[in-house]
This record gives C-alpha cells, sequence and structure tokens, in this order.
C-alpha cells in the first residue's frame, strides 16, 4: 500500500524522531511511504487562535500537497482531527475548497487508526520492555474517537507493562496557544497530569501527540521526576534489535 | 445585596492566576465538580436512548429558534388568555424598569426570589435596590452568596466556592437570627436557612421568578428545582413577575418529555429534580406578569454559528467537566454565565469591546469535553474558535501569526527557518523573554534536533 506521510510542522521540526519511527514501523509492515515534501503545516494554530484567513491558506496548501493519495497517515492526533474535523467547517459548503477537502479529509489517518483500522494490525512486532502510562490526548479522545486503538497496539507490544493513568481524559493543560495564553491555568493543568504521571510509577509516558507530551514532558523534566515521554510511534517502532529511530 | 458584574476590571489571564493560586478555592471546586460529574456520568449511563433525547433536544430548540418569533407571538397570546401581562424589554434596563413599575404598583417594598440566571444578568436586585425594593434570595446557595456579599460562581451552585466552614462563619454573621450554637452539620446549615426563609415567604406579597422552560402552546412556564424554596414562592405571593428570556420557550407540551429527561440528569445527577412547577397565566388567582428579555439575543440569533448558544438550558454540565472552570472557578470570568458556556455566551450578548470579554473565547484549551457532556450538543469548541476569528488582536500577536504563516506556506521557507533555528539553538535561553515567558516559567523546552526529519528524509528516506 502506498502512503503519504504527513508528519505535521512541529514533529518535523521538533520532533524528528516520530517521524523516523513512522518511517520505520510501516516499511516493517510492507507500506510503501512517500513524503510528500511539499507538505508544511495543517493550520491549526492559526485557526485555533483565530486567525482564520491563515489557516484557510495552510488547508488549501494541505489539499493541494495530498490530493493524489490514498491514504494520509499523521502521527498527531490533534492535526489529523484538525484536517478531518476542523476542516470541513472551515470553507462554505459548495466552494471549489469545499469539493478538494471532501476528498482529501476522509483518507487523512491518524497513526493508530491506521495500524487497526486499515491495516488491521494490532501486533506490530514491537519489543519494548518498560512500564509505560498512556495519555489518551484531548483531540485524539473527543476529536477522532480514537477509543481504545493506542491501548490496544501497546498491549500487544512485547515485555511493555501498561499501567493505567488516573485521570486520563482530562485535558492536560497545553492546548496549542493557551499555554501561553493562559499560562497560570495551563501550568496547573499540566501540574495535576504530571502528578496522576508520577502516581502510576511508570517510566514512560506515551501518548499519540508530541504537543501535548512537549508540555507534559516539559513539566516532569522542570520537576526532575526522571519520567521520559515517547510518542506511541517510538514505541511501536522499538524492536529487539533496538529503537530504530 | 451581592454586588453585580457589570463593568469587572481585568482579563480572564489575570483573573484566572491570582485563582489558581487560592488552595483552599481549588480544594473546594475539585471535590465539588468532580463529585456532580459523577454523579452526572452514571445517571447519564442508565439511559440507553441518551444520544437520541440529546439529538431530540436539540432538534425541538433549534426549530423554536428558527421559528422564534412565531412561537413567542403564541406564547403572548396564551398568557394573555389565561389572564396573564406580557411585558417586552430589549435590555437589562428596560426589564429592570418593568419590574421596578410593577413592584412598585403593588405598594410593596420587598420581593422574594426563585433563583433565576435571567434576573442575575439584567442586575435586578441591585436595579430594585436603586428604587428602594429589597429583593430576598431563597435559593439556598443564593442565599449563601446574597448574604456573603459575594459573586455567584456557578450557574447550578452559586456557592460552589464555597466549603461548609465558610457557609457557618456566613450565616453566624449576617443572618440576624442564626442559631448561635450552629455546626458545620449540611442539615443544620439547610435548617437555620429554612427557618429564616420561611417568615419571609409568608410575609412577601410579590415574587420574581425566571423560568427553566415556557410551552408556546399552552402559555405555561416552568421551573425545575431540588429544595422547594422556588414553590412557595411561586405560589403564596398575591403577584408573581416571572423574568424569562426569549431563548426559554418550547413549542408544545409533548416536547417537555425529552427536556426533563435531560435536565435534571445533567445537571444535578439525579434521575428527576424533586419539584417541577407549572403554572399558567393567572390561573392560580395571582396576579401573572411575563417580562420577556431580549438583552442581545436577537444578535445571537443572527449569528449562524454562535446562535447554537441559545439552545442552553443552565444545565451547568459543561462547567462540572471544565478543567479550566475546575482551577478558575466562576468569578475569574466577571459574568453570571461562567466555564465554557460563559465562554461562548457572554462575548456574544455583551460584544468584545472590553479587555474581559474580548479574552473569555480564549479561556478555554479547547479540550472538548463540554460538547461532549452538553445535553443539547452545542458544540462549544466551535463557537470559541469562531469567536476568537472575531475577537481584537494584539497589533505583536499579528505580526508574529502573519510571519509564522507566510513561512508555513512554503516548504522551502519552512526548511530555511529549521536551518536557521538548529544552526542558532546553542543561543536558545533557558529562560524565554516576552510572553513566551510563560511558557519556562513552568516548562522545561524541548531540544531542538540537529536535524528537521525533512532534512533526514531527503538524505536517507
Ligand atoms: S452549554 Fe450545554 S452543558 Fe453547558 S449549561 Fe448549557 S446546556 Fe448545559
Amino acid at each position: 500500500m502506498r502512503v503519504a506521510l504527513f508528519i505535521t510542522c512541529v514533529n518535523d521540526t521538533l520532533f524528528p524522531g516520530t517521524g523516523k519511527a513512522v518511517v520505520s514501523l510501516l516499511r516493517r509492515l510492507g507500506c510503501d511511504v512517500d513524503f510528500p515534501a511539499a507538505q508544511t503545516c495543517c493550520g491549526q494554530m492559526h485557526v485555533n487562535t483565530g486567525y482564520r484567513d491563515e489557516g484557510v491558506r495552510l488547508a488549501r496548501h494541505f489539499t493541494e500537497v495530498f490530493a493524489g493519495y490514498d491514504a494520509v497517515v499523521a502521527p498527531s492526533g490533534s492535526c489529523a482531527a484538525m484536517v478531518r474535523e476542523q476542516y470541513p467547517k472551515l470553507v462554505r459548503p459548495g466552494s471549489r475548497g469545499a469539493t478538494a477537502i471532501a476528498e482529501v479529509a476522509p483518507r487523512v489517518h491518524e497513526l493508530s487508526e491506521f495500524l487497526v483500522d486499515v491495516l488491521k494490525v494490532e501486533d506490530v512486532g514491537a519489543y519494548f520492555p518498560h512500564r509505560v502510562t498512556y495519555h489518551p490526548t484531548c483531540h485524539s479522545l473527543r476529536g477522532l474517537h480514537l477509543g481504545d486503538r493506542p491501548t490496544r497496539l501497546l498491549q500487544q507490544v512485547r515485555g511493555l507493562e501498561l499501567v493505567p493513568l488516573p485521570g486520563a481524559q482530562e485535558c492536560c493543560g497545553f492546548g496549542g496557544t493557551f499555554a501561553v495564553k493562559n499560562p497560570a491555568v495551563s501550568a496547573a493543568m499540566g501540574a495535576d497530569k504530571a502528578r496522576n504521571v508520577l502516581d502510576t510509577g511508570a517510566e514512560v509516558l506515551c501518548a499519540a501527540d508530541n504537543s501535548c507530551l512537549m508540555h507534559i514532558g516539559g513539566t516532569l523534566s522542570r520537576q526532575q521526576t526522571g519520567i521520559r515521554v515517547m510518542h506511541l510511534a517510538e514505541i511501536l517502532a522499538a524492536t529487539d534489535g533496538g529503537t530504530r529511530s | 445585596m451581592s454586588a453585580t458584574f457589570l463593568g469587572m476590571p481585568g482579563d480572564f489571564p489575570t483573573n484566572a492566576a491570582r485563582a489558581v493560586k487560592d488552595s483552599q478555592l481549588r480544594y473546594n471546586l475539585r471535590k465539588a465538580t468532580h463529585t456532580i460529574r459523577g454523579k452526572r456520568a452514571a445517571v447519564v449511563d442508565e439511559l440507553p436512548d441518551w444520544h437520541e433525547l440529546r439529538a431530540a433536544g436539540k432538534a425541538v430548540k433549534d426549530e423554536t429558534l428558527r421559528h422564534l418569533d412565531r412561537y413567542l407571538l403564541q406564547l403572548e397570546e396564551a398568557v394573555t388568555a389565561a389572564g396573564g401581562h406580557v411585558h417586552w424589554a430589549r435590555d437589562a434596563a428596560e426589564a429592570n424598569r418593568i419590574v421596578a413599575d410593577l413592584v412598585k404598583a403593588t405598594g410593596e417594598t420587598e420581593v422574594v426570589k426563585v433563583k433565576s440566571m435571567a434576573t442575575q444578568e439584567i442586575g435586578l436586585n441591585e436595579a430594585l435596590a436603586a428604587e428602594g425594593i429589597t429583593a430576598y434570595e431563597t435559593d439556598l446557595a443564593e442565599l449563601i452568596v446574597q448574604l456573603g456579599d459575594d459573586f455567584p460562581s456557578h450557574i447550578l451552585v452559586p456557592a460552589i466556592h464555597r466549603n461548609r466552614a465558610e457557609i457557618r462563619e456566613i450565616f453566624l454573621d449576617k443572618m440576624g437570627d442564626a442559631p448561635p450554637g450552629l455546626t458545620d452539620e449540611p442539615a443544620a446549615l439547610a435548617e437555620a436557612a429554612r427557618l429564616h426563609l420561611r417568615e419571609r415567604f409568608l410575609r412577601s406579597k410579590v415574587a420574581v421568578s425566571g423560568a427553566n422552560f415556557m410551552i408556546a402552546e399552552t402559555g405555561t412556564l416552568v421551573v425545575l428545582e431540588s429544595e422547594g424554596n422556588g414553590r412557595m414562592c411561586l405560589t403564596l405571593p398575591e403577584t408573581l413577575i416571572s423574568v424569562v428570556g426569549i431563548e426559554k420557550l418550547l413549542p408544545t407540551w409533548r416536547d417537555l418529555e425529552v427536556f426533563l429527561q435531560l435536565l435534571p440528569r445533567s445537571s444535578t445527577g439525579e434521575r428527576m429534580n424533586p419539584y417541577t412547577s407549572t403554572w399558567t397565566g393567572s390561573a392560580e388567582g395571582q396576579d401573572f406578569h411575563l417580562v420577556l428579555l431580549d438583552n442581545g439575543r436577537t444578535d445571537v440569533l443572527a449569528d449562524e454559528v454562535g446562535r447554537q448558544a441559545l439552545r442552553c438550558i443552565r444545565c451547568s454540565a459543561c462547567l462540572n467537566v471544565c478543567p479550566v472552570y475546575e482551577r478558575t472557578g466562576g468569578h475569574a470570568y466577571g459574568s453570571v454565565y461562567p466555564g465554557p458556556i460563559g465562554a461562548i455566551l457572554t462575548p456574544q450578548l455583551r460584544g468584545m469591546s472590553s479587555e474581559l470579554d474580548a479574552s473569555l473565547p480564549y479561556a478555554s484549551s479547547l479540550c472538548g469535553a463540554c460538547y461532549e457532556v452538553c445535553p443539547v450538543a452545542i458544540d462549544i469548541p466551535e463557537v470559541l474558535v469562531d469567536l476568537r476569528a472575531k475577537a481584537p488582536h494584539g497589533a505583536a500577536e499579528r505580526a508574529g501569526m502573519r510571519v509564522a504563516g507566510w513561512i508555513l506556506n512554503d516548504q522551502a521557507r519552512l526548511a530555511r527557518a529549521q536551518h536557521a533555528a538548529i544552526r542558532l539553538r546553542r543561543l536558545v535561553p533557558k529562560r524565554l523573554p516576552g510572553p513566551l515567558s510563560a511558557w519556562t516559567d513552568t516548562r522545561d523546552l524541548p531540544e531542538i534536533p540537529d536535524e528537521s526529519f525533512r532534512d533526514w528524509w531527503e538524505r536517507e528516506g
């Protein structure tokens, strides 16, 4: 299967390891992956901060870049939710952009969705002998309705001990520019999330969104807790030959 | 007399920063919201057809709003036919004037009140006080707020920010007839309030209420409550004045069936509320006046995205699940409508010309928990984002977002920006200056990697 990767601007710039993990994981599962180089950003930050016109421009760019592919995979619940759930609301029904969006949007999948629903695999052959807890980020949970797909994948990882996270469904407080516009509330939410992570006794906090992990991980690191954060793709890409990313 | 929110200083981030530091407040809010949240979830899960009910609630409200003019006229006709009087109020000042004149015409200087958001929205108690009329709140939580000279901080539980010990203090301090040995047992507090209020019910000749629903077909008003104090106000006084927002309509009695299931389960987490009162015109021999309040609602109705906020049945489920509300409480929102619904309703009703109102659409991380619980499926995140596009933006932010948009619109520009970031990464300080210090105050920054994904792909993808 020929798959286009949408790596997202944050991953591309700050977390290239996640993109490399997606490449190695999908190749291992027999996919022919392509990275359309013209891709940039889904426009989520602009739209959600109130800069709709810029957001619409980025959405148009996105639909042009990914127009020809059967499946687009993104290692980010919130960017996938942006394309699938928010794009159709950005443009007037019946307009030129609306048709392009209606064609591309349904073909965009978050990584765990793609694995479970499209490739129909739950055991991806990973090996990761650590105690892990999983935070279902808001846009994965309530935007995409990922449900237990990510944890089903994690449960099949050899050596991995999955421990439940108290208050898992509560927002971590990142919220894009919310973290900067309402820093006190964002930090308070982050601190509560960090405490819940600590309470699990896990070595690693996993999620399907690096931006949330950047916020929670940054909090855990400032508090010197020694807990590592990892993107779902990185754990699923790990094999007993080591993490190839 | 509790103060009004009109003209409250500050903006949400400043108010919120103060609130998150108040450890007692944080504890009280966390405990209360998590308790109601759990109860709601349990009774909602019991109903196999919750999703259908929710869709029906949304559909009924949308249909009503679409033909609001027609249903309002039908209601007016029915209320008048049943011997009631209908008054139309364009804004707060007009509504307050109508109520004050009606009270004055009775020759009374005291009114008892049934808990009502509409009268708080227009600052009725303060307006009446200016005319020499004293309004007494009879809902226990409203009474606590009123005695404490405080602001309500929750739609359903206005004193949610107070714990039992604080309530006892307020009663001993401000309630003249509080028993001296009053403990902070909930039953003792409720009993003290009951005795305090009973005398008032028996004495009062005029009552002011709101309504949860108005039925266009029959002209009937409906109030749902837990304590029964409202029922005392609704039945004992000789004159009853109800101030109700024009969006509170339902076309027919049958429609009520849906909402009598949606509202109690969403708000108090009960299968059914203990008291449901309905009255039609002057059928009970009372002199009945209905003041229909617009106060910005027709403007909201004109907005394609924002109008869904008028479906709100004020259940407060969205407050109880909101992680932002849980940490700030209601006062930070500077409005009688706090939490997620307040963040979309207040800027629509009041406009965004004040700093506070312009900051409200940003008082959310867009986590979506509010939308998920809303019994009439108001897509609060969608309205928040829409309002953000209409809110005034500072010049620096505008410039920054424009530059970011320009860079992100082209892969070559993005790659150049990435290369610059990689070259300069050693220069990034541990603590960032300006607005970005908000990040580094409590969080470490991620390290900028030595190669972007696209460069890696170019090299060996
Ligand atoms: S917005 Fe929805 S959840 Fe919030 S108070 Fe209104 S009806 Fe209830």
